[in-house]
């Protein structure tokens, strides 16, 4: 039997990785409830996974490519704003869930002791499921349009690994801060907006190019990101040596910074959310 | 090395509260702040919720905490399950802590009661296996085998409890913590609770247990600390943490007699407050005397109100003067009775709050009088204490051929 001692909190504190790993079972329920209740209660339950997705694909391809008449390299536009559309909701979910996470599982939070980082972690586990589901309607896409993306393909959990070490400390880091100031919840949402329409998402960096804007666009790591994905998903031009570098250090500093950020304020939760 | 399951010493937490002003929770409202002040530091100033708090508690006892409303002891009790970090001090625990702190933490609505049991047993520490191991158990204990893959928003309260006990009770940690539950739940579950939580000391784990109910305590504890204003004030026999905890209620009682430390505006005090057999059997009659001052300058009228609260703070009866056309006269000293017929209390003690108000509390005396009713049944025959078990109060009734 292990004892136990708690003394008050310190300046640094990284979580207690043996803790955690004995809560994994908290880990698995939470991520399980989010998948069974999400779809509890509603008329056509999981078609929404892929409604979504083609709906937002279809829309961008006639604002983007109809209207605007914008370039999407050699494939058709539909299934380029498909791809834009997979990585970056999965970063936009993770950061959105993770951040609001805490707040709302207030009672919890208030009432029981688990580790905390728990909590924003759970997420992933719906979302990589819609991830995953959302990659597979691509890749029936894939034959519909007869695109062969290559072996690049492999290197998809890679980016998929860099996504989730980005997305989650800047959602780590905001649910703490949401814990104390509500703001973040209005902030957040309208923030992750405006970055979605200024990342070449919906649009390629083709098209800005054109219009000479490359430097701003560079950036920005979404870009880097995107880039990365397409290249993955869709076999077009690779990201450059210098995008893929610092994306990972993006991914590793964002995921410590906001991990310190996260457990820096976990010990005050409780008194103050 | 100790072997104790719990050492506590020089424990204490505080919390900060702004005095200037409101609490910031607007990054907005706290950057206008200071930009308004630049020069003045945000002024806080510390309540201590727990001051200075030392003991150590062997394996195989089950503690009662005990104490007044903000006396700490939900605080204590948050910090040995670390739910809050301490400010000051150290705890050091000889084993996993499981915790009971509000029935029903860690229930989803939405989720069937086997999926809860699931979700809430991983939340008190338990494995897969274990819950797995513990499931019929579980299921048994709490009685809701029928509706186990009903989403519990769908249960009745009683039924909501039972499980979350239940899941709690299974609970193979060395040290377990709860936290005034045993006020819901009917009778029969409660003693089968109370002989759940004995079997855990008896296997030598540590059960802390805060109630304000002290026939549990006593029933349930083979020790009790008596926390007073976040400092321990008794650590010992349960007895002697129970006499500790009377002697502030009346200390309490004393303080309320003087007017001026009392709420409400003031404007009109009440004078005495006495019910006129303070004991008394059930059925009897409930006389309340009142006298009030007088306040020439203010207008109109006002009315009174009483009510009758049990030990564990709820309000059994208000007798509101309005109800039956009550109506006083500022002016002029004020002298009433208040005479309830018909109420059968169950055995127990009460205190009498009485109120004087008009468009807001003008006095709010609590605790001006108690009546101490006797056990003594007011009914003809005599039967088993089973009859009498269930239910808040005790009623005139008689069941006729027809």
């Amino acid at each position: 039997m292990s004892r136990t001692i708690i003394t008050p909190p310190g300046r640094l504190n990284m979580p207690d990785w043996r803790e955690v790993w004995a809560a994994r079972e908290i880990f698995f329920r939470f991520g399980q409830k989010e998948i069974l209740l999400r779809y509890r209660q509603t008329a056509v339950g999981v078609a929404w996974v892929f409604i979504q997705p083609l709906v937002s694909a279809g829309v961008f391809t006639i604002v983007f490519g109809g209207i605007a008449q914008l370039p999407s390299g050699d494939v058709p536009y539909f299934i380029f704003a498909f791809a834009g559309q997979l990585g970056w909701n999965l970063f936009n979910n993770i950061v959105g869930r993770a951040s609001s996470s805490l707040v709302a599982n207030q009672a919890l939070v208030s009432k029981v002791f688990f580790p905390r980082i728990i909590v924003p972690l759970s997420g992933l586990i719906s979302i990589l499921l819609d991830f995953v589901i959302g990659f597979g309607l691509f890749v029936v896409l894939l034959f519909v349009f007869q695109i062969n993306p290559g072996w690049p393909i492999l290197l998809l959990p890679f980016w998929v690994l860099l996504t989730i070490f980005l997305a989650m400390g800047i959602g780590l880091a905001a649910s703490a801060w949401m814990v104390k100031y509500r703001d973040v919840a209005y902030f957040l949402p309208w923030f992750m907006q405006v970055l979605m329409y200024a990342s070449p998402i919906a649009y390629s960096m083709e098209a800005v190019e054109e219009r000479g804007l490359t430097w701003l666009f560079n950036l920005n790591p979404i870009t880097w990101l995107m880039e990365g994905f397409r290249w993955t998903l869709l076999g077009q031009s690779a990201p450059e040596a210098w995008q893929v570098i610092a994306l990972i250090v993006a991914a590793a500093v964002s995921s410590v910074v906001g991990l310190l950020i996260f457990q820096n304020t976990e010990r005050q939760f409780a008194d103050v959310i | 090395m100790v072997d104790s399951a719990i050492t506590v010493s020089n424990l204490s937490k505080s919390y900060r509260i702004q005095v200037t002003g409101e609490r910031v929770d607007r990054i907005t409202s706290a950057v206008i702040n200071r930009l308004r002040h630049p020069l003045t530091r945000t002024h806080f100033e510390d309540f201590d919720a727990l001051k200075d708090l030392s003991f150590e508690i062997p394996w195989g006892e089950a503690v009662g905490i005990v104490g007044r409303n903000g006396a700490g002891k939900s605080t204590l009790l948050k910090l040995l399950t670390r739910i809050t970090a301490p400010t000051g001090g150290i705890i050091d625990l000889g084993g996993r802590v499981g915790s009971l702190l509000e029935v029903g933490t860690g229930f989803s609505g939405e989720l069937t009661g086997r999926e809860n049991i699931y979700q809430n047993g991983a939340l008190l520490g338990m494995n897969r296996k274990e819950i797995k191991r513990r499931f019929d158990e579980i299921v048994d204990f709490s009685g809701v085998e029928k509706f186990l893959d009903v989403p519990v928003k769908r249960y009745s309260s009683g039924m909501y409890v039972r499980l979350a006990f239940a899941v709690a009770a299974h609970l193979d940690t060395e040290i377990l913590a709860i936290d005034e539950v045993l006020a819901v739940g009917d009778a029969e579950f409660q003693r089968k609770s109370l002989a759940k939580m004995r079997e855990v000391a008896r296997d030598g784990r540590t059960v802390l247990y805060v109630s304000h109910q002290m026939n549990t305590v006593t029933a349930l504890c083979t020790s009790a600390m008596f926390l007073d204003k976040g400092t321990l004030g008794y650590y010992g026999t349960v007895d002697g943490a129970i006499a500790k905890y009377r002697d502030t209620f009346e200390k309490f009682q004393v303080e309320q007699k003087d007017a001026a430390a009392r709420p409400g505006t003031g404007q009109l005090r009440l004078t005495r407050v006495a019910v006129t057999e303070q004991t008394q059997e059930p059925a009897e009659d409930k006389v309340i005397e009142f006298d009030v001052g007088a306040n020439p300058e203010m207008v109109g009228k006002y009315f009174v109100s009483a009510h009758i609260t049990d030990v564990n703070g709820s309000v059994v009866v208000q007798c509101d003067s309005r109800l039956t056309g009550g109506w006083f006269d500022p002016t002029e000293d004020q002298s009433g009775v208040l005479r309830i017929q018909n109420l059968w209390l169950r055995p127990g003690r009460y205190t009498i709050d009485m109120f004087v108000c008009q468009a807001g509390i003008l006095d709010a005396w609590e605790g001006a009088d108690v009546i101490e009713v006797v056990e003594h049944s007011p009914y003809p025959d005599l039967t088993t204490d089973e009859a009498l078990s269930h239910g808040m109060v005790l009623a005139d009734f008689h069941y006729e051929e027809r």
